[in-house]
């Protein structure tokens, strides 16, 4: 009996990673013969099917949700987890609400925004409506790292603090704080990568304007959009592949800035 | 002279009675230990002489905490000025994740001292009164949780000390430690007593006999016996003192 759950839990381990080795392999197989240097110039024409400016976009696109995100999110968590009152009406309904945006599939983020922002507020297809878009989907994100990072500080802590005369807001700002930094960014880090990963939600509320946006109005596409694009128009199935190795560097990149960052910050602990 | 006074007592978790009609004057300068089986309100009590309970929702208080013959529950006092006079360690040595100066300074920067030279004065004061200097001092700068359980609890008790309480509160600061830390912290005791009026919960009887001049002792949120902890060790009153004891239950 135990030799035949080992077997199932190392086929099981092997499985998962044969499965990532084999799309990472065919995604790089097929991609990186294709990664010219024609489809990293600056500006894009139907001939170069340059990516240059969605890289930029998304960039832009990332550094916007995060701005409007991450306050939000990591002040509600702190909210729910050192402010409000246990059996709170209030957290009762912000909890519903956090557990709910985070099951909804990403379409449907796409199509309020595209009824809401684009429509109703008339921002058009622009950096601004995917922006608030990408937020609204990745707030429940962010804000239950918070607080499962405010969780994870032991109540000691907070006790100490306040047994030698430290207010709320001296305690959370100096004891509870940088104990729950690194669950925090991890947070806003796994933010990042849906962002960067997104396409449904933003395909009708950015849209897919293959140049950069020169405002907050003006429309562009993240790297993900430009590679859906490409594909499903097929004109430039290779080039779509070779922007998938981009994609898959940045989101390698990212895991791994994340990695760093939680180890730095946990270090001399 | 009397340092603190409890008047009529009560306290209530939700609906649940955990302290009943508690009097008692603990004098200054001297070492009160709360003894009894848990559960019994002794650490409730002592969470009440520096308002800790206030961060326990449902939990209502009626009576009088006298602290130098003023209502620490009346209604404009500062709590946080409360806890600067009534310190407090933790059953679990509790030090912040940041270096041993750092955990120090922590209580005096919060009353607002800033001065370099003013901290690095009381850090080592505080060090030397809490009876870890010697073993410290080359690594201030060291995080304080990669040293000994024993050395953190010490640095507790000094992080308590330097912001100059009247009152030590200590919930039961042994139970964590090995033997030979639990002696250095009970000879520790013994000295400050010199300095501040100090209130123990402890489990350990021999421990009570041992550092202790008056005893209190609990049973199910009632004081059934305090006095003299010679006395109520040799000539207990109540019955149930007695049993208690001499190990008859709890």
């Amino acid at each position: 009996m135990s030799r035949i759950i080992r077997f199932l839990v190392r086929f099981s381990a092997l499985l998962t990673f044969g499965v990532l080795f084999f799309i990472v392999g065919y995604i790089l197989f097929r991609g990186v013969a294709h990664l010219n240097p024609s489809i990293f110039e600056f500006e894009y024409t139907s001939d170069n099917v340059s990516m240059f400016p969605s890289i930029l976009t998304t960039l832009m696109l990332v550094a916007l949700t995060l701005l409007v995100a991450t306050p939000i999110g990591v002040f509600a968590g702190f909210y729910l987890m050192e402010y409000a009152k246990k059996g709170n009406k209030l957290v009762e309904i912000v909890r519903i609400a956090e557990e709910t945006l985070s099951g909804i599939p990403s379409i449907v983020f796409g199509l309020f925004g595209m009824l809401f922002f684009v429509i109703r507020l008339g921002f058009s297809y622009s950096l601004l409506a995917g922006t608030f878009t990408a937020a609204i989907m990745v707030l429940p994100l962010i804000m239950r790292s918070t607080e499962e990072a405010l969780l994870s500080v032991d109540d000691s802590l907070r006790e100490a603090s306040f047994a030698l005369g430290a207010g709320k807001l001296r305690t959370i700002f100096r004891v509870v704080l940088p104990v729950a930094m690194p669950g925090i960014l991890s947070g806003v880090i796994l933010a990042i990568g849906r962002v960067v990963g997104e396409t449904a939600a933003l395909m009708f509320t950015l849209g897919t304007a293959t140049q950069l946006p020169d405002g907050l109005l003006s429309s562009g596409r993240t790297l993900a959009l430009h590679m859906y694009m490409l594909s499903t128009e097929g004109l430039h199935v290779n080039e779509s592949y070779a922007t998938g190795v981009v994609l898959l560097v940045i989101i390698l990149l990212i895991n791994g800035l994340s990695t760093f960052l939680s180890n730095k910050l946990t270090k001399g602990r | 002279m009397d340092k603190i006074v409890i008047r009529n007592l009560d306290l209530f978790y939700g609906n649940f009675q955990a302290l009943k009609n508690v009097n008692m004057n603990i004098r200054e300068n001297e070492i009160t230990a709360f003894i009894g089986p848990s559960g019994c309100g002794k650490s409730t009590l002592l969470k009440t002489l520096n308002r800790m309970n206030d961060l326990v929702e449902g939990c209502r208080i009626t009576g009088d905490v006298l602290l130098d013959n003023v209502d620490i529950y009346g209604g404009n006092f500062d709590v946080n000025m409360l806890r600067k006079r009534v310190g407090m360690v933790f059953q679990k040595p509790n030090p912040f994740p940041m270096s041993i100066y750092d955990n120090i300074a922590y209580g005096p920067r919060t009353h607002g001292i800033k001065k370099k030279s003013r901290l690095d004065e009381i850090v080592e004061g505080s060090l030397k009164a809490a009876a870890i200097w010697e073993e410290v001092k080359d690594d201030l700068k060291k995080n304080a949780l990669r040293i000994s359980g024993g050395q953190q609890q010490r640095i507790c008790i000094a992080r308590a000390l330097a912001v100059e309480p009247e009152v030590l509160l200590m919930d039961e600061p042994t139970s964590a430690l090995d033997p030979i830390s639990t002696a250095k912290i009970e000879d520790l005791v013994q000295d400050l007593k010199k300095d501040y009026t100090i209130v123990m919960v402890t489990h350990n009887m021999q421990q009570a006999t041992r550092v202790s001049d008056k005893t209190a002792f609990f049973l199910t949120g009632e004081v059934i016996e305090f006095g003299n902890t010679d006395d109520i060790f040799s000539v207990p009153k109540d019955k149930r003192t007695e049993d208690y004891i001499t190990g008859r239950f709890g």
